[in-house]
């Protein structure tokens, strides 16, 4: 095994043991903190993927925002949760089968499908140049990219008015 | 060399994860938090599929930049819905807000 193997290997066990405690521990704070492991875990899969950009907005945009924003509104919320039993509804069975079945499934199909064969190009040229280019580009994804922007400055606006002290 | 199955897999088992967070959990902000591992998923994806296709094509990494703006949006819309809840009705139990049940 090669050394991006191991590395890789380690990456992906440590985000899905903190994915599952994410989804299974009682604390709710606990969580947030192994949902940020977990977050990492990710940034660090994108490094693999040459992705270098994306890692860095993963850790800025959800480690730094989206995570924050978390812990803010568990901390916020806290009284109602704390120490009041089971944090899993009465289905959960139910929904570990079927997270497991469609896992299951998914693993099936993509082992008996052609991703095996799908073999890795050398960066000729830069993806981050690439990307900052083409996201301006009328040719390509301004459109997309101007969107995105008038959606948060709906979210931003439409979160204020919801959570606006009457 | 990393196959490309491999990441395909473990995105897979983490949208597996993320599925199981967002149907079992009673408390709404862990049910965001098993959304945005959903929505990694999907990104790993994204990437994965750019990294190993038509390097020339940059749609899956701009694709998964759309995807972090609006998960951002989500995440804000989401829990100032939670905080509004908790005011109003002091609950953020999932099961406990079903005002619109008929």
């Amino acid at each position: 095994m090669s050394g991006v193997e191991i590395i890789f290997i380690i990456v992906a066990i440590v985000t899905l043991l903190a994915a599952l405690f994410v989804v299974t521990t009682p604390n709710l704070v606990h969580a947030a903190l192994w949902l940020i492991l977990a977050l990492f875990g990710v940034a660090a899969t994108f490094v693999l993927l040459n992705a270098t950009f994306l890692a860095v907005v993963q850790v800025v945009v959800y480690i730094g925002a989206i995570a924050v924003l978390m812990i803010f509104a568990i901390m916020l919320t806290r009284r109602v949760m704390e120490d009041s039993g089971p944090q899993i509804n009465s289905n959960w069975i139910l929904a570990a089968l079927l997270g497991l079945v469609l896992f299951v499934g998914l693993t099936f199909v993509l082992i008996n499908s052609g991703a095996a064969n799908a073999s890795l190009s050398d960066l000729v040229v830069d993806p981050v140049e690439q990307l900052g280019k083409e996201l301006v580009s009328p040719n390509a994804y301004v459109i997309p990219f101007e969107l995105a922007s008038v959606l948060l400055l709906a979210a931003m606006i439409g979160s204020i008015v919801i959570a606006w002290k009457k | 060399m990393i196959s490309l199955t491999w990441y395909l897999i473990f995105a897979a088992a983490l949208f597996s994860i993320g599925l199981y967070g967002v149907l079992a959990r009673k408390n709404a902000i862990a049910i965001l938090m098993g959304i945005e591992l959903m929505l990694n998923a999907v990104n790993i994806n994204l990437v994965a599929f750019w990294r190993y296709g038509d390097l020339a094509n940059i749609a899956g990494q701009a694709f998964a930049v759309i995807v972090f703006a609006v998960a951002a949006a989500e995440v804000a819309v989401g829990l100032a819905l939670v905080i509004s809840l908790y005011r109003r009705r002091n609950t953020i139990v999932a099961e406990e807000i079903d005002l619109m049940k008929w």
